[in-house]
């Protein structure tokens, strides 16, 4: 074969830029396979640049192990997550840390030299390694270096500025190719490819606001999900407990801050009452005096439980309880005491990326004050399918890594896990999966017929042109913040079904408006008017996948919530929801699959006590 | 106070392709609270409108975590470059004047092309030069003081805001510019990137590490704080060392 083997990477966060760094090394020697990386922003401004707070990994130093790590992630995933992925991706997680400690990632140190840790949610045990309040944004430089060496020796072409549009599939249906679109020449092109891996990230614009980058947009999930692909698990959206407004976007705080010690208070009123594990009614602090209810709500786990439980627990202090800070919809996060008792050294080394976000944008110095927050739109926990060995998709030849995927975090993520799962999915399996499809396919993708990469190409063309001529009196921008609102206030948080059933209804019709939109500019150099278009047109299918599966699944479970369904209901919903795109009737149509349980028995969650993390092995 | 009637205005440097002519276009909206830079291109993007209600086309602009830490968003902001997501509307003067970066190439409107920056880590072999990926142990011991200076070079978010300052950078000519140096010295400074030190030198030595002079424009705007005073001034004593080694070594 002279020909030589062509892989697409469709997004250069953590996942993408892993995947290309493993597939050059494979190829460095006979130079035979070439990655085309391909990236809306340059790879190197991907949205993995704003996590903060860390990775985790076990290490030996604390009395942690790899099987704690892999508990603790399941039972915090309220066991929705396959258990034999998971408990792969932590055993390889101390691996990944060394690596990135050789590739030169400034983690934190001990005194003596070593990776420093801190605690974050959910786990008892210090196991997050960060460098500051940066990590993501470390780690995705570190690899970005990587992968520039590789393209120094031409084993990686990247493609920066351009937005993958479509898969092509040959006439069985296997991929052989990918449609993109040049950002600034808008020129839509074939790139025929031997694999494909899509590593695009998280879907936030649904959202309109959260703590997600511009370009978390979902569109090529959801363009994949048009020609067939399954998706899973749509309604289990993150809900981080803390972040600060913003009319452009809410920016996180992460639970490093809390991991380092930060407490989370609200002034205390010993007239209202709350009900604790045993049914006794007791007060909501003293009055006069701060509240730290989740230390008190919780006295194992404290300020660090779980995502879901932090942030209905902030939920329920402003909403139902009424304490919100000034009876605004505010909680105090406050690092203060640290800045007094440690220095602020000290704890500007820990967390000054941070610190310096809340004090730019909210001009107080959280050193001297505590910091307002609320809960924002974080993390999709679901994403496109994949196989649990392979992260191959159900489309053959398109595999999926990182954010964009659905595996390892079940019903709820924990703080410092998805860095994780990101670089593992990318380095250790879709990089080298992709590889061994690429090259055991029986025909490869370079004599794929002209006219079937064209005739994808022009449905494209068409598409965009038919996008571009809509002249209607809609306002895409608006729509877009119509969707964004309706989706918040419904499917996020608390969820009952009478709401989601008329959000669901309320989505078809603003899908039905958006072709009214009108296209304020119809040029032809660098419109970003057209992208945003397509981008929204899209984010109505992802909306209905979310709501219709909450509106499904009748119980409560990690970050899905029903007050009407308040419990866990394993004999019914014990699934993994995988949603399929209907043509016909332009919706998602449901249907769900077994969990692999076979390691850890499912058993309740309750992070009031400590034995939560004792475990019963299976076998 | 009436916030009903208070507005934004500002004014956007507007230019539709590359060879094109450039022309000014101003802008009001209604004032909010805590509105940044960003908030109002998003404002002009959803209702395209000047200031004597003429229809426009949005203004393209690049901006990605609108938290300053991707370096997407670099823009000149009454005559400051800076990062438009943390330009806070309430504490700049009006109207509020946005301008592409002059030291780039322009795509279209505050959109410029920065791949150079890119290029020049490939000059200076911006990475540690690892054997692989397999699962060989763990890196070299560090202090926590050495990792600190290298976690200061290494949050450069390759925003351009040094080389749009520098009297002496420009995208076509010689000077490499103050980022790559900066990330030439942190790869310098690792205990295995150094084993490239004399070639990234020499690569700052080809490409005008010398016509530096001094102004430190470069670290006054930095908006992450990186030390790129001293990386010059540790590139020019590494320099000095190299020539004298090479020197030595020819004679
Ligand atoms: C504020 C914040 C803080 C966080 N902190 C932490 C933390 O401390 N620890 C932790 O474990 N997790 C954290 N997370 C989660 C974590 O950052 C993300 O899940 C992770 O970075 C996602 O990485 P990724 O590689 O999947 O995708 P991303 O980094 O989102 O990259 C997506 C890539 O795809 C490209 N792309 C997208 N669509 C297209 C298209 N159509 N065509 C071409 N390219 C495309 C983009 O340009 C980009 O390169 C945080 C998240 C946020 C929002
Ligand atoms: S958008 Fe990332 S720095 Fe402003």
């Amino acid at each position: 074969m002279n020909k030589k083997t062509k892989i697409a990477i469709i997004g250069g966060g953590l996942a993408g830029l892993g995947a290309a760094m493993r597939i050059a090394e494979m190829s460095a020697e006979k130079k035979d396979i070439i990655v085309q990386l391909f990236s809306i922003v340059p790879v190197k401004r991907s949205h993995s640049v704003c996590a903060q707070g860390g990775i985790n990994a076990a290490n030996k130093y604390t009395g942690d192990s790899t099987y704690q790590h892999f508990d603790d992630t399941v039972y915090g995933g309220d066991f929705l997550a396959n258990q034999k992925p998971v408990q792969k991706m932590c055993d390889s997680a101390p691996d990944i840390i060394d690596l990135f400690d050789r590739m030169g990632v400034p983690f934190n140190r001990t005194s003596e030299g070593n990776i420093d840790r801190r605690r974050f949610g959910g786990t008892l045990h210090p196991r997050t390694a960060y460098s500051g309040a940066t990590t993501g944004q470390q780690l995705l430089y570190a690899l970005d270096e990587q992968v520039r060496r590789y393209e120094a020796e031409g084993l990686v072409e990247k493609y920066e500025g351009w937005e993958y549009l479509s898969t092509i599939l040959d006439e069985n249906g296997i991929c052989c190719g990918i449609v993109a679109q040049d950002l600034i020449s808008m020129e839509v092109k074939a790139f025929p490819c031997d694999a494909v891996i899509l590593a695009t990230g998280g879907p936030g614009q649904v959202y309109g606001r959260s703590t997600n980058s511009v370009s978390n947009n979902g569109l090529a999930v959801i363009s994949l999900y048009h020609q067939g692909a399954k998706y899973a698990n749509g309604e289990f959206i993150q809900v981080h407990p803390t972040a600060i407004g913003g009319d452009d976007k809410l920016r996180l705080m992460s639970e490093s801050a809390r991991g380092e010690g930060g407490r989370v208070w609200v002034p205390g009123d010993a007239s209202k009452t709350w009900i604790d594990q045993e049914g006794k009614e007791r007060p909501c602090g003293e009055t006069g005096k701060p509240w730290y209810f989740l230390e008190e709500k919780y006295p194992a786990y404290g300020n660090l439980v779980p995502r879901d439980i932090a942030t209905r627990e902030i939920f329920q202090v402003v909403y139902e309880l009424k304490m919100g800070v000034d009876g605004r919809p505010f909680v105090y996060l406050d690092v203060s005491h640290i800045a007094k008792e440690k220095g602020i050294e000290y704890i500007d080394r820990k967390l000054k990326g941070i610190l310096e976000i809340y004090e730019k944008f909210k001009g107080v110095d959280p050193r001297q004050v505590p910091m307002e927050i609320f809960p924002a739109v974080h993390y999709s926990m679901g994403g496109l399918w994949v196989d649990d060995e392979t992260h191959m998709t159900n489309i053959e030849g398109v595999f999926a890594a990182g954010e964009c995927d659905y595996q390892y975090h079940g019903a709820n993520r924990l703080g410092a896990n998805s860095l994780l799962s990101c670089v593992y999915t990318g380095l250790e399996v879709a990089g080298p999966e992709a590889v061994k499809f690429a090259k055991n396919r029986l025909k490869p993708a370079s004599e794929t017929a002209l006219e079937v990469l064209e005739k994808e190409v022009n449905k494209q063309k068409d598409f965009l042109d038919k996008l571009l001529n809509l002249s209607g009196p809609e306002n895409p921008r608006k729509l877009h913040l119509e969707l964004g609102n309706l989706m918040t206030e419904n499917v996020t948080i608390v969820r009952e079904n009478k709401s989601l059933q008329e959000t669901y209804n309320k989505i078809c019709e603003l899908e039905k408006r958006f072709w009214n939109i009108t296209i304020p500019d119809k040029g032809n150099w660098a419109n970003q008017s057209v992208r945003y278009a397509h981008q929204l047109y899209y984010l109505f299918s992802l909306a209905k996948i979310i709501t219709l599966g909450a509106l499904q699944r009748n119980e409560s479970r990690g970050a899905h919530y029903k007050p009407q369904f308040p419990e866990r209901d394993d004999d019914n919903f014990l699934k993994t929801t995988i949603a399929i795109y209907n043509e016909a009737s332009n919706a998602p149509i449901l249907s769900y699959q077994a969990v692999d349980t076979s390691l850890i028995e499912p058993r309740k969650r309750d992070y009031s006590k400590k034995s939560a993390a004792a475990t019963k092995v299976k076998n | 106070m009436n916030t009903e009637n208070k507005t934004v205005k500002f004014k956007i440097k507007r230019q539709i392709t590359p060879d094109s002519e450039p022309f000014w276009e101003e802008y009001e909206v209604p004032w909010k609270p805590s509105l940044n830079v960003i908030t109002l291109l998003m404002a002009q993007n959803t209702d395209p409108i000047t200031n004597n209600g003429s229809k426009t086309t949005p203004a393209s602009y690049d901006a990605n975590c609108l938290e300053e830490v991707c370096g997407s968003c670099t823009m000149i902001i009454n005559g400051k470059v800076r990062q438009a997501c943390t330009a806070l509307v309430d504490k700049l003067e009006q109207p509020i004047s946005i301008e592409p970066m002059t030291k780039f190439p322009i795509v279209r409107d505050l959109m410029v092309d920065r791949q150079r920056m890119f290029e020049s880590l490939k000059w200076v072999k911006g990475w540690v030069p690892i054997d692989n990926s397999s699962p060989v142990g763990k890196g070299p011991n560090i202090s926590s003081e050495e990792q600190q200076k290298a976690y200061n070079f290494s949050s450069c978010m390759t925003c351009g805001c040094c080389l749009e300052s520098c009297p002496q950078w420009s995208s076509d000519e010689a000077f490499i510019g103050p980022q790559a140096i900066a990330q030439a010295i942190l790869f310098n400074t690792h205990p295995t990137g150094k084993s490239l030190e004399s070639e990234r030198v020499q690569a700052l030595i080809n490409n005008g590490l010398n016509i530096c002079g001094n102004a430190q424009n470069c670290a006054a705007v930095c908006p992450k704080e990186v030390d790129l005073i001293g990386a010059i001034s540790e590139a020019n004593w590494q320099a000095t060392k190299h020539i004298a080694k090479s020197f030595l070594g020819k004679h």
